[in-house]
């Protein structure tokens, strides 16, 4: 069981909103890249959650400073539209890229990066909101566009296709520290054969066992239950990133649901309950 | 003194840059390359690789590369099989038909089992896992890492070496127990991948710096 980082970046920033909206400027993602890797991360997540309204040269130096840092998976999402979109951010240092929009509108696209950079580089990211029916719609545009396409059976044509991995992330939870979307993760990971990676909802540890134990998630995605212990911590100390205001993140204004963790925190309560993951190691995990 | 020069092989697919930096990091000069020639002027070669099986042997073959890989691995100096490496060093692979490989070490590659109900795994394999120790590591790439260490695996396949003297580690997923790292003379292969397995991984790296330094001096 892998946990992954999540740290979405809009031009040079790490973000963080609600519902993949209302944006907050945390810092810069490399620090808190780094800081991750040393504190016993299994693989981190970029996201460029504006790449399509914005130039990607920000992102791509972002991706390229932290390749030279650290030793861990690295996947890239958000507006890799193309086999020379992912060509590029591959170059530049990442191991993985996640698509969405880009696979929805064109599945071949899937199946063409598969095979051209192997199925275990080829994740694809499904965001998805639940209908007031039950059933789930995905989304692509950082959950701004409905697709009309049932959740559940692009998650299975997606791996299908070729994908290596499904990011699959619920913009109802995305942020609200709420829990993962248990129903959601189990019905996808129990349906195909390549792993599954939750994201969206993570507030409390007890939240990131139930995505294992009951959603059968072989991997987690956290942001916010690490991202403002970080910024609390280190920002207190040395400015962490200047002409940045934290004090609403001092505050904890509308976060009172999201308990603050660490990834050495976070290892220990899985390995105590009998999950398999990679504990970490003594004297590492303050960078 | 110069760094050593290691030959880090291109066929045409994966992440080479992660190996590039990790050898950057032990102090090895990394050089991406598809030219058979430049593996007789390097102190060593890793031999990485994400991607299927056949292709990867056919641009080897087509290259020159197959018999400049052969050629190295007699000539003594270390020859690192990474991953879809690893696998290319043996005699054949069963991944979609059956492949032959370089043939460095007897034995094939065959696909990890799922298993059935509720102990069933995914396939691949994506996540980190242990390496148990099954001969002495000393003088290997391992030399200094714990028993039971985490490395991080991406893969559906597994070899299976004919001797099992050559076997340094195992890992267990799901019911099976597979070779994770093997070594015979001067030709090393682990399934993992160092370059993404934090300072565990990268201890490796610096065990191949420390190796050729010293035979420099």
């Amino acid at each position: 069981m892998r946990v992954i980082p999540r740290l979405d970046i809009k031009g040079p920033n790490l973000v963080k909103g609600v519902h993949l909206e209302g944006l907050r400027v945390l810092g810069k993602p490399e620090r808190f890249a780094r800081h991750y890797y040393e504190a016993g991360a299994d693989e981190l997540l970029y996201m460029d959650v504006v790449a399509s309204l914005y130039g990607r040269n920000s992102l791509l130096d972002i991706v390229e400073q932290t390749a030279r840092e650290i030793f861990i998976p690295l996947t890239v999402g958000g507006g890799l539209r193309s086999l020379d979109d992912i060509r590029t951010v591959l170059r530049a240092g990442a191991d993985k890229v996640a698509l969405n929009t880009a696979a929805v509108r064109s599945p071949e696209l899937v199946r063409e990066a598969a095979r051209k950079f192997g199925s275990s580089t080829i994740v694809v990211s499904i965001e998805v909101i639940r209908r007031p029916d039950g059933s789930y719609e995905a989304y692509t545009d950082n959950g701004r566009e409905r697709t009309g396409i049932d959740a559940f059976e692009w998650a299975l044509r997606a791996a299908e296709l070729g994908a290596g991995e499904l990011l699959v992330t619920s913009i109802d939870r995305e942020g609200t520290g709420r829990g993962f979307d248990v129903a959601l993760t189990r019905r996808i990971s129990e349906a195909v054969s390549i792993p599954v990676i939750a994201c969206g909802g993570a507030g409390l540890l007890q939240h990131i066992h139930e995505a294992v134990a009951e959603g059968k998630a072989q991997a987690v995605c956290v942001a916010s239950i690490l991202h403002y212990g970080v910024v609390r911590s280190v920002g207190a100390q040395d400015s962490f990133d200047e002409g940045i205001n934290t004090v609403h993140l001092l505050r904890r204004q509308g976060f009172e649901k999201i308990e603050d963790t660490t990834l050495p925190a976070i290892k220990r309560y899985l390995l105590d309950r009998g999950t398999p993951c990679r504990p970490v190691a003594t004297g590492g995990g303050h960078g | 003194m110069a760094s050593p020069l290691v030959a880090i092989v291109d066929f045409g697919m994966g992440n080479l840059h992660s190996v590039r930096q990790a050898c950057a990091h032990a102090g090895l000069d990394g050089r991406i390359t598809a030219s058979p020639s430049d593996l007789a002027r390097a102190d060593a070669i890793i031999l990485p690789g994400v991607g299927a099986y056949a292709d990867a042997m056919a641009t080897l073959r087509r290259t020159g590369m197959a018999d400049a890989l052969r050629g190295a691995a007699e000539s003594g100096k270390p020859l690192v099989g990474i991953c879809l490496g690893l696998q290319l060093l043996m005699s054949e692979s069963l991944e979609f038909g059956r492949h032959e490989g370089l043939g460095l070490i007897a034995g094939d590659v065959v696909y990890l089992e799922p298993g059935a109900g509720a102990a069933a795994v995914k396939v691949p394999q994506v996540g980190w896992n242990q390496i148990h120790r099954t001969g002495s590591w000393e003088g290997t790439l391992l030399d200094g890492l714990p028993d039971g260490g985490f490395m991080y695996f991406v893969h559906s396949l597994h070899v299976r070496p004919r001797d099992p003297s050559v076997v340094l580690s195992t890992t267990r997923y799901g019911a099976v127990e597979f070779c994770s790292s093997l070594r015979q003379h001067n030709v090393f292969g682990c399934q993992f991948h160092p370059e993404r397995s934090g300072p565990e991984g990268l201890h490796m790296y610096a065990t191949l710096a420390t190796t050729l330094m010293a035979a420099h001096a």
